[in-house]
C-alpha cells in the first residue's frame, strides 16, 4: 500500500516538473494531456487507497527520510493516510484531474499554456503535502507551498495590473497569517516536544488549558488566512483574477478549505477547548451570513461565486467549532464538487461572453449553452441544499447539529444564510441563463464549450447530484478517527417540522429570485434607479466598505511610514554608514596609491619604513610587558582599566 | 680595554645602518646588491658575537645558512641582472617600473 501512497504523492510532482520543462517554449498540446494522465494516475491511487480504508484497513504509515534531526528536534518527512487524509486526497485529486482536464480547453488560445500545466500541477503536489503529511511542519510546507502556487496563478496574467496586485495581496494577507500559524506551531513544539500529530496530541492531555487555549488561537489564525475568514477575507474576492479553472480548483474546492482541514485534523485539541470552538463556530456564521449578504447586489459573477464559497467556509468552520468534524469534513467535500462544478461552469460562460462578467449583460443563454445551463442549476440546487441534491445532506445536518447543540443563534444564523445562499445563487443563474438576451446589444455570439470540457464536468454533476448517498459510508468511515456522533434531533416532529420549513424557505428564496430576476423588463443596471442609491445597497457593494478601509488606514500609513523609514532611515543612517565605510576604504586606498609607483627605489624605502615602525612597536610592548606592574597601576588610577 | 659583545653588537648594528641606508639611497642595481650583502653580514657579526658569548653553536649554524642563502641569491640575482643589462643596457632602479600598479 506504500507504494499507492507515493505514487498519490509524487505523480503530481513529476507532472509539474515535466510541464515546468515547456515553459519557455509555445504552447505544446501534450503537456495538457501529460499532466492530466499523471493527476489522474494519483487519483486511482488515491482511490486504491480509499478503498483499501474502507475495507477496514489499518491507517498506512511512512516515515520517507529524515528532515530535521538536532539535538531533541526530530522531524521526519512522514506521511499519513487515514481517514481524514484519504478524504481530503480524493476530494483533491478527483477536483483536480478534473480541472486539468478542463484546463486543455478552456487554456486552449492562451500563450501560457505550458506554464499554466507546471503551476497547476505543483499546486496538486503541494496540496497533497499539506493533507498527508503526519506533522505540523510537514503540513506548513505544503500550507506555503500551496500559497506559493496560488500567487502564480493567481497572478498568471502578470501583465495584467490588477492581477498582479491580487496575486500580492493573496500572498501578503496569507503571510500575515502564517504568522499566527507559526507561532501556534512553535508552542505546540515548546509544549509538547514534538511536532507529530499523534505525539502531540497526545501529550496535549497533560498541558493546562491556557496554553491549549493559546495553541489553538494561534493554529486557528493560520486556518482563518488560509481560508479567508474575517477579517482576513478580502483576498478571496480579488484572487477572482486568475483563470476560472483555477478559481475552481483554488479558490472554491481544496487550498481554501484547507483552514477547515487543520481544525479537523486537530480535532482533538479543539474538543479540549470548548471555548475556542464556539468562538470558531461563531466566527463561522458570522462569515456565513456576512460573506452571503455581499453576494446578493454583486455584479461579478465570479465573485458572486466566491462570496458563496466564503459562506460556505463559514458553514464549515461553524459545524467543526461545534464539534461536528465529520460534517465539517462531509460539507468540504460536497461543497467541492458542486462549487467546482459552479465554477467551471461559470469559466464556460466567460468564454462564450468573451470575459464579460457582469451578468446583467447576459441573459436567455440558456438556449446557446444549453449543458452549462444544466449543470450551473443543479449546482446551485445542491449549493442551496435542496432535496436530493449534496448541499441537502451536508447542509442539512450542519444545522441540525447546531439545533442538537442548544446554539439557537448560530442555528438561527445559518437557516436565514441558508435563505440568502438560495437567492443569490438563482439569482445569478436566472441572470445569465433566463429572460432577455441582453448580450445581443455588446454584439457577442455566445457558443457552447468543447464536448471533451462538458464530459470532464461530468463526474462532478454526477457526484453533485448524488454526494448526498454517500453520507452513510462515509460516517461509518470516519468515526473510527473523529470523535463523530450522528446528530439526532429526540422528536420526529420536530425534525421534519425543520427538514420541510428549511426546504419551504429555501424554495421560495430560489422562486423569488427567478420572479424577480428571470423577466424581460431586466435591464443593465447604470446607477440610477432607487435601490442602487439606497444605503444598503451601497454597503454591500462595496464590501462593507472594509477594502476601503483597509486602504485608507492601513495600507497607506503603512506606505508612509516606509517613505520615512526609507528617507530618513534607511537612506540617511543605514546607507549612509556602509557608504561611509567604503568611502573611507576608497580614500585610503586614493591616496596612498602613490606608494605603489613601480619605483624599487621607492618601493624600498616604503619597506624599511615598515620595518623601522614594526621594531619600534615590538619594543614599544617589549618595554610595556617589562614594565606591565607599574603602568597597570596607573592605568587603573586614570580609571581606563 | 677588551673587546666585548657590546663591541661586536655596535659594529653590527653600524653596519646594519650603513646596509639601510644603502638599500634606501643607491640607485644602481649592483650597489643595492651590495648593500644587502652588508645587511645579511652585520647580522651575521651580531649572530657569531652572541654564539660565542653564550657559548651555543646555534648562532653560528645560523650565521652559515645565511651565508649560504646570500650566496645563491646573489647567483640568482646576478643572473637576472645580466639579463635586464642584455634587454635595456642598463641597471639603473629607476628604469624599472614595468611592475607599476
Amino acid at each position: 500500500m506504500e507504494k499507492y501512497l507515493y505514487i498519490a504523492l509524487f505523480a503530481p510532482l513529476v507532472s509539474s516538473l515535466f510541464a515546468a520543462l515547456f515553459t519557455a517554449t509555445p504552447k505544446k498540446l501534450f503537456t495538457g494531456i501529460i499532466a492530466s494522465l499523471l493527476i489522474f494516475t494519483s487519483f486511482v491511487a488515491s482511490s486504491i487507497l480509499l478503498a483499501y480504508i474502507l475495507k477496514g484497513g489499518e491507517p498506512i504509515h511512512v516515515e520517507m527520510m529524515t528532515w530535521m534531526a538536532t539535538g531533541d528536534l526530530y522531524i521526519p518527512f512522514g506521511f499519513v493516510v487515514d481517514q481524514v487524509s484519504v478524504t481530503m486526497m480524493m476530494v483533491v485529486t478527483l477536483v483536480s484531474t478534473i480541472v486539468h482536464i478542463y484546463s486543455i480547453g478552456y487554456m486552449d488560445h492562451d500563450k501560457g499554456f505550458n506554464r499554466f500545466f507546471a503551476w497547476l500541477s505543483a499546486f496538486v503536489f503541494s496540496m497533497m503535502i499539506l493533507v498527508m503529511s503526519d506533522n505540523y511542519a510537514g503540513l506548513f510546507i505544503g500550507w506555503e507551498g500551496v500559497g506559493l502556487c496560488s500567487w502564480g496563478l493567481i497572478g498568471f496574467w502578470f501583465h495584467k495590473e490588477s492581477a498582479t496586485w491580487a496575486a500580492n495581496e493573496a500572498f501578503i494577507m496569507n503571510r500575515i497569517a502564517d504568522l499566527g500559524m507559526l507561532i501556534g506551531i512553535f508552542l505546540v513544539y515548546w509544549n509538547t516536544g514534538t511536532l507529530q500529530y499523534d505525539g502531540a496530541f497526545a501529550a496535549f492531555a497533560h498541558l493546562d488549558t491556557a496554553t491549549l487555549t493559546w495553541i489553538g488561537i494561534f493554529l486557528f489564525i493560520g486556518a482563518m488566512g488560509k481560508s479567508a475568514q474575517f477579517p482576513l477575507h478580502t483576498w478571496l474576492a480579488d484572487a477572482m483574477e486568475g483563470p476560472t479553472p483555477v478559481s475552481a480548483l483554488i479558490h472554491a474546492a481544496t487550498m481554501v478549505t484547507a483552514g477547515v482541514y487543520l481544525v479537523i485534523r486537530s480535532n482533538e485539541l479543539y474538543s479540549m477547548i470548548p471555548n475556542v470552538g464556539l468562538f470558531i463556530a461563531s466566527l463561522g456564521a458570522f462569515v456565513a451570513l456576512f460573506a452571503a449578504s455581499m453576494a446578493l447586489v454583486n455584479r461579478d459573477m465570479k465573485r458572486i461565486i466566491a462570496y458563496s464559497t466564503l459562506s460556505q467556509l463559514g458553514y464549515m468552520f461553524a459545524a467543526a467549532g461545534l464539534g461536528a468534524y465529520w460534517v465539517a469534513l462531509f460539507h468540504l467535500m460536497a461543497h467541492a464538487f458542486f462549487k467546482a462544478l459552479l465554477f467551471l461552469g461559470a469559466g464556460n460562460v466567460m468564454h462564450a461572453m468573451h470575459d464579460e462578467l457582469d451578468p446583467f449583460k447576459m441573459g436567455g443563454l440558456k438556449k446557446a449553452m444549453k449543458w452549462t445551463w444544466i449543470m450551473m442549476t443543479i449546482a446551485s440546487l445542491a449549493l442551496a441544499g435542496i432535496f436530493p441534491f449534496a448541499g441537502f445532506f451536508s447542509k442539512d445536518t450542519i444545522l441540525e447539529a447546531a439545533f442538537a447543540e442548544h446554539h439557537m443563534v448560530i442555528y438561527g444564523v445559518l437557516l436565514f444564510t441558508a435563505g440568502l445562499t438560495a437567492f443569490y445563487s438563482f439569482r445569478l443563474v436566472a441572470l445569465i441563463f433566463h429572460g432577455e438576451e441582453r448580450y445581443k446589444i455588446f454584439g457577442i455570439h455566445p457558443h457552447e464549450a468543447y464536448r471533451f470540457m462538458l464530459i470532464a464536468m461530468s463526474p462532478l454533476l454526477i457526484l453533485a447530484m448524488i454526494a448526498g448517498v454517500l453520507q452513510e459510508p462515509f460516517f461509518n468511515m470516519i468515526e473510527e478517527i473523529l470523535s463523530a456522533h450522528e446528530y439526532h434531533i429526540h422528536s420526529h416532529v420536530t425534525l421534519w417540522i425543520m427538514l420541510v420549513g428549511t426546504q419551504v424557505f429555501v424554495a421560495l428564496a430560489i422562486l423569488y429570485a427567478y420572479k424577480k430576476y428571470a423577466n424581460s423588463k431586466i435591464t443593465v443596471p447604470d446607477g440610477t434607479s432607487a435601490i442602487e442609491n439606497s444605503f444598503m445597497y451601497k454597503l454591500l457593494y462595496n464590501q462593507y466598505y472594509i477594502p476601503y478601509f483597509y486602504e485608507e488606514y492601513l495600507v497607506k500609513p503603512y506606505r508612509e511610514i516606509s517613505d520615512i523609514f526609507w528617507n530618513k532611515v534607511d537612506m540617511k543612517i543605514v546607507d549612509a554608514s556602509v557608504d561611509g565605510i567604503a568611502g573611507i576604504i576608497y580614500g585610503t586606498g586614493e591616496r596612498t596609491r602613490d606608494m605603489q609607483s613601480g619605483n624599487l627605489s621607492t618601493m624600498l624605502k616604503w619597506m624599511v619604513v615598515g620595518l623601522v615602525g614594526l621594531l619600534s612597536l615590538a619594543v614599544v610592548f617589549g618595554l610595556a610587558v617589562r614594565y606591565s606592574d607599574k603602568i597597570v597601576p596607573v592605568l587603573s588610577g586614570l580609571g581606563v582599566m | 680595554m677588551e673587546i666585548g659583545l657590546n663591541h661586536y653588537l655596535v659594529l653590527s648594528t653600524i653596519l646594519f645602518a650603513i646596509g639601510l641606508v644603502g638599500v634606501m639611497k643607491r640607485k644602481n642595481l649592483l650597489l643595492l646588491f651590495f648593500a644587502t650583502e652588508i645587511l645579511l653580514n652585520s647580522v651575521n657579526i651580531a649572530f657569531a658575537a652572541i654564539s660565542h658569548y653564550y657559548g651555543d653553536l646555534t648562532g653560528q649554524m645560523f650565521a652559515f645558512f645565511v651565508i649560504a642563502i646570500a650566496a645563491s641569491e646573489v647567483a640568482v640575482g646576478l643572473g637576472l641582472l645580466i639579463v635586464w643589462h642584455k634587454r635595456h643596457g642598463t641597471i639603473d632602479l629607476d628604469t624599472m617600473t614595468s611592475m607599476k600598479g
